[in-house]
């Protein structure tokens, strides 16, 4: 059965990029998510929040099918990606995080040089042919993460040597060097400092002219700062989804209306 | 909302707001109540006592307009408790002007102890009285969030703009009988003016408290039939509409 999350807007600027249908996630026996119906437009940050538990990074875990690599795990219904059934047999999973990226919470740069940990997915997934349009690429994505500057002149350097926002940034620049379409991202900020988290926020801003975001988020200050569309979760059901503002400003669910104002969690 | 907020803090600091208003209000509705008192009784020493309070009025003012600023920034309030603590420095705002126009009232009525009483002053309590029980109504909405009451006080301030209408006529008829009516009947232009705008901020409150419980605003306009800005001679029916866009 489906719940019938309420929507409280209706958005028409922007195509859909991502359409999910009747998603259901199971761990073992125990049904985890419950029936989710949601769109993600196209060049918008779409955050997703919620208590502890309630689904949301599970759900956003099968937008690049993630939920693949856990034992037990089993997701029903149906992820469009521009209209193409990510769970298809015909669908590689590996080729699917090429254009669906992911940035998670502790920054995990590769113990490789900063050059290298961006050149490492170009590479493999054999997007350039030979060293100059590496270069290219590796100038491109520390740019459009706004860290080429900070390490223009230490590229050959351990990106475990950059502080915690740098490394956040390199992670976001190394999600861009491949060319996805759509970039997750699990709780990015959580483990940096307010300057580094407006930085990343910043970068958010400017990178969806180009790319699609999800973002979940424990941080509701956040998710009104940085996104266009909110989804709230709660005990593995979708309750309501809408524009930022009318989320914050008046939601139509007394559950999301609860856990915003802080009178539940 | 009857659910409370998880930081026991947030709740009494929300409780210390609505407080504040309905000290506030409590403060306004007795000004108005006295200043129409003194003016019927002709007592020039408890005019001035309202005059004298009114400082305690905007005193409360600042205080609300502090504290919401505190809320603001201390706790990033959403949805409800942002509405009603945004509400709240509206809502003050209008309380305000209220008793200032008490005040207002007040002042003239010592004026109009100078002069012999006369008779269209004895439609003013009337059409205050209108007016004190439109604020007590709003507050009443105010502390119960309950909308369809401030809707209704919305709606009842057309009685308010009927009534200066006819005192306006009245007195312009006063003062084309006997130029020496001129200066009382000025005074009573005034007040009754004053209480009319008191009646218009009563509704900004009651707009006020439904943006706040419903977060939908009111967007009907709003009645007014206050003819006075077409009136060309006094014994004429006013050319122009029955409603009127005010000044």
């Amino acid at each position: 059965m489906l719940m019938n999350p309420k929507d409280s807007t209706v958005s028409t600027a922007h195509p859909t990029k991502v359409v999910a249908r009747g998603v259901k996630v199971f761990y073992g026996a125990a049904e985890a998510l419950h029936g989710v119906d949601l769109d993600v437009k196209a060049n918008e940050v779409t955050s997703l929040i919620g208590p502890s538990g309630c689904g949301k990074s599970t759900f956003l875990r099968c937008l690049n099918r993630m939920n693949d690599v856990i034992d037990g795990c089993r997701v029903e219904g149906s992820i469009l990606l521009d209209g193409d059934d990510i769970y298809s047999s015909a669908v590689d999973p590996v080729l699917l995080r090429q254009r669906v990226g992911m940035v998670f919470q502790k920054p995990n740069p590769f113990p490789k040089s900063i050059y290298d940990n961006i050149a490492y997915g170009p590479r493999i997934h054999g997007l350039v042919s030979d060293r100059n349009e590496l270069d290219e690429v590796v100038e491109r994505s520390l740019t459009k993460a706004g860290l080429w500057n900070e390490v223009k002149d230490r590229l050959q350097q351990p990106g475990t040597g950059l502080s915690g926002g740098q490394q956040q940034r390199l992670c976001i620049a190394r999600a861009i060097a491949v060319s996805p379409e759509l970039i997750l991202m699990d709780e990015p900020c959580s483990a940096l400092d307010p300057i580094a988290t407006a930085k990343v926020e910043e970068l958010m801003d400017e990178l969806r002219a180009n790319y699609t975001i999800v973002i979940v988020t424990h941080s509701m200050q956040q998710a009104a700062r940085v996104s266009q569309r909110t989804a709230f979760f709660h005990l593995g059901h979708l309750v309501e989804v809408g524009e930022t503002e009318q989320m914050f400003t008046n939601p139509q669910d007394e559950r999301t209306q609860g856990y915003i104002t802080g009178r539940f969690g | 909302m009857s659910q409370q907020h998880i930081v026991a803090s947030y709740d009494a600091e929300l409780s210390r707001l609505n407080q504040l208003i309905a000290e506030m209000g409590g403060l306004a509705e007795s000004q108005l109540a006295t200043a129409v008192d003194a003016l019927s009784r002709r007592d020039s020493k408890l005019a001035a006592n309202v005059v004298a309070q009114d400082s305690r009025v905007d005193a409360l003012e600042n205080e609300v307009d502090n504290f919401a600023v505190r809320l603001l920034a201390l706790r990033q309030p959403m949805a409800s408790d942002l509405r009603n603590i945004v509400g709240s420095i509206r809502i003050a705002a209008d309380l305000e002007r209220i008793a200032d126009y008490a005040a207002n009232v007040a002042k003239r009525t010592i004026a109009l102890n100078q002069n012999a009483p006369v008779e269209p002053a004895r439609a003013i309590p009337r059409m205050s009285r209108l007016v004190a029980a439109m604020i007590k109504d709003v507050l009443d909405a105010y502390v119960d969030r309950d909308v369809a009451k401030a809707i209704d006080v919305w709606g009842r301030d057309i009685e308010v703009d009927d009534a200066y209408s006819s005192l306006f006529r009245e007195l312009l008829t006063y003062m084309m009988e006997d130029p020496r009516n001129i200066t009382v009947c000025t005074h009573l232009l005034f007040i009754a003016k004053n209480i009319e705008r008191i009646g218009d901020h009563i509704t900004n409150i009651a707009e006020t408290i439904h943006f706040a419980v419903s977060g939908q605003r009111l967007v009907q306009a709003r009645p007014k039939t206050d003819e006075t800005p077409f009136a060309a001679h006094p014994g004429d029916a006013p050319a122009g509409a029955a409603e009127s866009k005010d000044d």
